[in-house]
């Protein structure tokens, strides 16, 4: 029978072992926590020096002036113009194509190796370097199809890139949707197509809007591809308008036109070995950092809300 | 209770348990462990004997916004283990438990018997062989794992796998060890087997078994506790328990009129 | 009124519907069929870029064998005396890679770990979105910070560091990974079963031991799989690289020394004024292709280890 005292000296030793194991327990945590805001850390320092060097850019004029070999002068206005219309061209050629695909493989394909084959092929889609969609474009669209160094190649090519992602996001939000709910809509007489245009698609909005800004997000950073179609990088000048005053309104020249975009000409002013244009570079670099973090941010509140309205 | 002869080993004094969503799961409990022998918990699912069951290794302290209130007390020391001073690490050292689904480590079947001792910082080879092998006799599994001390536990039967974790539970001479429904996922011959290896361990150890068939709480256990919506409503000897009931509900229980 | 309606002849109304459900039947058709052909939209830019990639390299190997190619030690396209051995590339690329790996897969282990097993609800809700927001921060930016911020940082502490190399970038590109690996090992080590947690807890372990004993051990295959994973961003990161690092190929495994990585060279030509059909200009779908590969391996072998690993929980 255990006695009173050799329970309780038992227990001593049990005590200050436990303090020791938990002492590591408290070391890990901060250690784990450390690790993880390394980046953070590194985001926040990277975006104060960028701030800091970048400072003296930062005007209206900065958004105004074309490129400059007087990097005092210089500006972006047709880099923000160029990411602008890329991102145009993007969102009009993944979006549609992303989704319809994200329902086809959700609600349509048989479960067979046909559907296997195109899962396979979009989760590799998503791991392929973007430099990759990059030599695809300058064989397929700048050469095989002829579009040239233009906005339409560039458009297309980014969005190729995010066409995964938009897919991915697309099929995540329609899984989310309960079946009572399709079953609700097909007992009062719908086709396949109306429940899922009315109703699927319908519930599944606010996920695929994530998906999307996500992808426009990662479209507008992206520096790689853009480069190797061979875009050019200095650009003096601004595509034809979209719009124009006479009948049909609507301008398609703008599609061939040569182009540039922010990332390029930060990546062209940091290539350079002048310091003056390092300054430019940070405040090009401050401006992305700002504009691919707000649309992320939006896309992450956006589904953190969803996830908290939404409880089927 | 006229045949108690054991002393107390632990006792809960007017517990109460909520979880974090504010249900309140156990209404002032007190109801005291005899040292060495077993204690069977029965009542209808979701009358609170696992929730009570759990108290007595903290288990509910890994989630959080559960909360306490009332006193699990052990001897010989006095200790109330459900004392916020009270590190439940410490508690799990020396109450050690079997769960419903049998839970082995991703390990070998040797390593997943020396993993308490492991985690006590014990590295002595020879100390940790010979604690193994007591401890796999112990659950009556060393026969059928001996030549194979170093396979993955999850090549063992379902049967196997339970005995494996007794025998995991069993290495560091816990004081207490609870028993969670241990044989709901397992089928009647391994049933039988664990049925046989709890009443062998009496002689060891003080038992509290939670269990959703009553046959079971008659065939192994010395006493029995009947709860309904978190109550306790009777505890007493089993035998009594069994053929004469004090309160009217517990023999609705036992006799199949309700639960 | 009632009595009306029933005279109303039914026959006509009832082909009528019938006409309607065949036109509706084909419109429902042909609408899955675009849907399809979206869906094997992604079928078909795989094919577009093995079929460009074997196309362009196909002409290339017409010009340089594909002996040379493999084991040329000097990889000058553009010189007079032109030798396109993919090696320095390569040595280029696995150094800058091994080194953005030796910060990242510690490091993003231990966050893992942390998340999954230390941190409370409330911090994990903070600190997922802010991972997040940093896989979605664009590489340009961090090559701007390995260029002028960390290689001058570094040239501190190693004077003679040059103002290329890899080092500096690798550093970056680890510190990039970071968020990545964690994500999806700290995914794996949540899917091990609560059970299986429990089980350790109950037996007095710590938290520090219930990770490093049982979890991380019962999660070890998707955790391998974060890591190959970020084997083949690594490999695949370019701004970064073409930035910091210097694009001459060199061949060394020095992290001291500049050297180009597959895709810094392609960033390179590409930049350039290579005319369409030369054999400068086809070297760099060789390099693609060699770098498809790579990549292509480490995914295939990542997403089989999930997969596994998902099968078993």
């Amino acid at each position: 029978m255990t006695t009173q005292a050799s329970v309780l000296a038992n227990l001593a030793e049990v005590r200050a072992m436990i303090r020791k194991h938990k002492r590591n327990d408290f070391i890990f945590s901060i250690i784990g926590l450390l690790a993880l805001m390394l980046g953070l850390l590194t985001l926040f320092t990277l975006f104060i020096d960028l701030v800091a060097t970048g400072y003296p850019r930062f005007s209206l004029d900065f958004l105004t002036n074309y490129p400059s070999r007087k990097a005092a002068h210089a500006g972006l206005l047709s880099a923000w113009v160029g990411s602008l219309l890329v991102m145009l061209v993007t969102f009009i050629s993944a979006v549609p194509m992303g989704v319809a695909a994200g329902v086809y493989l959700e609600e349509y394909a048989p479960k067979n190796w046909f559907s296997d084959l195109i899962e396979i092929n979009v989760t590799n889609l998503a791991g392929v370097p973007s430099i990759v969609y990059g030599l695809l474009a300058l064989g397929l669209f700048v050469y095989g199809l002829g579009f040239g160094e233009s906005i339409l190649t560039a458009g297309l090519t980014l969005g190729l890139l995010i066409l995964p992602i938009v897919i991915v996001n697309t099929r995540e939000s329609i899984r989310g949707i309960p079946i009572a709910i399709r079953e609700a809509a097909y007992a009062v007489g719908a086709t396949k197509w109306q429940v899922v245009f009315h109703h699927v698609l319908h519930y599944a909005s606010g996920g695929i809007l994530t998906g999307v800004i996500i992808g426009m997000a990662r479209a507008i950073g992206e520096t790689a591809p853009i480069i190797t179609i061979g875009a050019l990088t200095f650009i003096a000048f601004l595509p034809p308008s979209p719009v124009s005053d006479v009948a049909p309104f609507i301008n398609v020249e703008w599609l061939s036109s040569g182009f540039t975009v922010l990332p390029i000409q930060m990546f062209n002013w940091l290539s350079r070995p002048d310091h003056a244009f390092h300054i430019n570079a940070a405040a090009t670099g401050a401006l992305i950092i700002v504009v691919t973090l707000l649309m992320n941010a939006t896309a992450i509140w956006l589904r953190y809300r969803i996830r908290k309205n939404i409880k089927w | 209770m006229a045949t108690i002869t054991s002393p107390v080993k632990a006792e809960s004094r007017d517990l109460n348990f909520y979880y974090s969503s504010g249900h309140k799961a156990l209404k002032g409990i007190s109801m005291a462990l005899y040292e060495k022998r077993i204690t069977a918990l029965i009542g209808p699912s979701g009358c609170g004997k696992s929730t009570f069951l759990r108290c007595f290794n903290r288990m509910h302290d890994l989630y959080p916004g559960n909360k306490y209130d009332g006193q699990i007390v052990m001897h010989p020391d006095n200790t109330n283990i459900l004392d916020s001073g009270v590190d439940p690490i410490e508690v799990r050292m020396r109450i050690s438990m079997v769960f419903q689904k049998p839970n082995p480590f991703p390990k070998s079947i040797y390593e997943n018997v020396a993993y308490g001792l492991r985690v006590r910082g014990e590295r002595n080879k020879r100390v940790v062989d010979d604690k193994v092998e007591e401890a796999l006799k112990g659950a009556a599994l060393w026969d059928e794992v001996k030549n194979r001390l170093h396979d993955l536990a999850f090549n063992l039967s379902g049967g196997q796998q339970q005995r494996l974790c007794i025998a995991r539970a069993l290495a560091t001479d816990p004081e207490i060890m609870l028993f969670d429904e241990p044989t709901s996922a397992l089928d009647p011959i391994a049933t039988a087997s664990i049925e046989e290896l709890m009443s062998e361990l009496r002689n060891k150890l003080t038992i509290l078994v939670v269990t959703h068939n009553m046959q079971q709480a008659a065939r192994v256990s010395d006493y029995t506790a009947y709860m309904y919506l978190g109550e306790l409503i009777e505890y007493d000897d089993t035998d009594k328990i069994f053929t004469n009931p004090g309160r009217k509900e517990t023999e609705d229980y036992i006799t199949g009129k309700f639960g | 009124m009632a009595s009306q309606v029933l005279q109303k002849p039914a026959e006509p109304t009832i082909s009528a519907r019938l006409a309607k459900n065949v036109r509706r039947h084909v419109l429902e058709r042909v609408i899955e069929f675009i849907l399809m052909l979206a869906a094997l939209s992604a079928v078909a830019t795989t094919i577009s870029i093995v079929v460009i990639l074997l196309y362009e390299s196909f002409t290339f190997f017409e010009h340089v064998s594909l002996w040379d190619f493999l084991t040329d030690t000097q990889w000058t396209p553009l010189f007079e005396n032109a030798h396109y051995g993919i090696l320095p590339l390569v040595s280029g690329t696995l150094t800058t890679s091994a080194i953005a790996l030796a910060v990242a897969i510690p490091l993003g282990t231990i966050g893992a770990i942390y998340l999954s097993e230390f941190a409370s609800h409330r911090t994990r809700e903070i600190v997922k979105p802010i991972l997040e927001l940093l896989i979605g921060v664009p590489t340009v930016v961090f090559g701007y910070f390995a260029l002028l911020f960390v290689t001058p940082l570094l040239q501190r502490i190693f004077p003679e560091l040059p103002g290329f190399n890899m080092l500096g970038p690798g550093i970056v590109m680890g510190i990039m990974i970071i968020p990545y690996i964690s994500s999806m090992a700290e995914d794996a080590m949540r899917s091990v079963p609560m059970s299986m947690r429990e089980g350790s807890y109950a037996m007095g372990a710590t938290r520090f031991q219930t990770a490093i004993r049982v979890v991380a051990p019962a999660a070890i295959s998707g955790i391998i799989a974060a890591y190959i994973l970020g084997i083949s961003r690594a490999v695949g990161e370019t701004m970064v690289v073409a930035l910091a690092a210097g694009q001459q190929p060199n061949l060394t495994f020095n992290p001291m020394e500049s050297a180009a990585t597959i895709t810094a060279y392609i960033v390179q030509v590409a930049m350039g004024d290579l005319p369409h059909g030369s054999v400068g200009y086809q070297s760099i779908f060789a390099a693609g292709l060699v770098l498809m590969l790579m990549t292509l391996t480490f995914n295939i072998i990542g997403h089989i280890t999930r997969k596994k690993f998902r099968e078993t929980y």
